[in-house]
């Protein structure tokens, strides 16, 4: 709860900045949590709470909400049809710590600004977003934080695979 | 802690991503290749073969229609023009043109409707309708095999610059644009689907998943809801600014008017 408030005050503290500047606010933004990247990563949680792997996988391999098979392959032997936009999802968690699986997931242009990769938790310099999906990231934390805990357990080293 | 968590958010909420250019930029003419070119070939084969392409029933709607007077007072589109492939010819290489009566571009199928206006005393088709599908496959047929051509038309400047800039826009939710796949990634996989090059050598053209013929807006409409972004209206400026820039970035391939794609 008072975590709840603190998001709140934050929230309206930020709107109230913009109006004050005179910026135009991202309508809808006031409502996604603030993150911090320190040194290409967002090493806290969205959450606080802990992701969970097996949702993360359902929430990869679904092609209308996680969308990532339509870019990426990855260890999904029931998956066909992959697409190749991105690079393979194998051994992702050796590559990449959770901080950075997490900005890459919240808004990769960060990283490069060219990227084709969707910002799944960013409303910033989106046009023209159709109704059904206005004023909405992608995903909420939550979701990116079962993604984020799924994608750590892609290793390529045999011995650092968590048990089934 | 609370301060530069502030600073954060506002740095991600005002920066304009938008205005990033197109990462590989524009295809050299000599490396363009139409859709046609990666399909399997058996839809390869159902477009080749006369009797097995299924665009041919609209294409034969509208040559009766080419024929046919709107009214028994008004003369058919054959009566002015005459024969469709004598007078047709090569008219799809150039499209969209710029028309001097609404001092804008217009598309083909807003030159047919035009037409029906203004030398015809009759109502437009409705946009998708069998009618006008039929009659623009059937002037834009043609010019099968004619190479586009880039028209020498300074008037036609904004529409090209305007559809060059709805072409590299990113927008819809997933912030997508038609240049990150179609200039920067053809020939990778979007799921099943193979990138093509994103060039419209053949509409009207009968798509498999459509089960029939469809116009360039309509495939446009498509891809833009699949950005989840909210797609132009049929009819709408901005589909003719992007067509007229797609053509000019399909030049020098070939007219394929019926196309068949998957």
């Amino acid at each position: 709860m008072r975590r709840r408030l603190y998001w709140l005050w934050i929230g309206c503290a930020v709107l109230a900045a913009r109006v004050e500047a005179g910026e135009e606010a991202e309508p809808g933004a006031e409502r996604l949590r603030p993150v911090a990247i320190v040194d290409g990563a967002i090493p806290a949680s969205l959450t606080g709470v802990p992701g969970d792997p097996a949702r993360g996988r359902a929430l990869v391999v679904d092609r209308t909400k996680g969308l990532c098979l339509l870019c990426h392959a990855g260890p999904f032997p029931e998956e066909r049809f992959t697409g190749n936009l991105g690079p393979a999802l194998d051994g992702i968690g050796d590559r990449l710590a959770p901080g950075a699986l997490r900005l890459r997931l919240v808004d990769g242009r960060v990283l490069n600004p060219d990227t084709i990769m969707p910002s799944y938790y960013s409303l910033a310099g989106t046009t023209r977003v159709g109704a059904a999906w206005r004023d909405r990231p992608v995903l909420e934390p939550q979701e990116i934080e079962d993604i984020v805990a799924f994608l750590a357990t892609l290793r390529d080293t045999p011995s650092e695979r968590p048990a089934p | 802690m609370r301060r530069s968590a502030l600073l954060v958010l506002a740095a991600l909420t005002v920066a304009d991503w938008s205005a990033g250019p197109a990462r590989a930029g524009e295809i050299p003419p000599a490396e363009r290749r139409s859709g046609f070119d990666t399909m399997s070939p058996d839809i390869q084969a159902m477009q080749r073969d006369g009797m097995a392409n299924p665009a041919l029933l609209w294409l034969e709607d509208g040559a009766d229609l080419w024929a046919k007077a709107p009214a028994p007072d008004r003369p058919a589109c054959a009566g002015c023009h005459g024969e469709a492939g004598l007078a047709m010819r090569g008219v799809a290489t150039r499209y969209p043109a710029w028309d001097a009566a609404s001092a804008a571009p217009i598309d083909l199928q807003g030159r047919v409707n035009a037409c029906r206006r203004r030398h015809q005393g009759a109502e437009p088709y409705p946009y998708e309708s069998r009618e006008l599908l039929g009659l623009t496959a059937y002037v834009a047929a043609q010019s099968a095999g004619l190479p586009i051509t880039v028209p020498d038309d300074s008037r036609l400047g904004a529409a090209r610059a305007a559809g060059r800039a709805l072409f590299t826009q990113r927008m819809g939710q997933l912030g997508l644009s038609c240049a990150a796949c179609h200039d920067d990634h053809p020939g990778r996989r979007l799921g099943a689907a193979a990138i093509p090059q994103g060039h419209p050598t053949g509409y009207p053209l009968y798509r498999l998943e459509w089960q029939g013929v469809g116009s360039v807006q309509r495939r446009l409409r498509n891809c833009m809801t699949g950005m989840r972004a909210e797609p132009f209206g049929y009819g709408a400026p901005e589909f003719v600014a992007l067509e007229r820039y797609l053509m000019d970035r399909a030049a020098p391939l070939a007219i394929e008017t019926p196309a068949v794609r998957p």
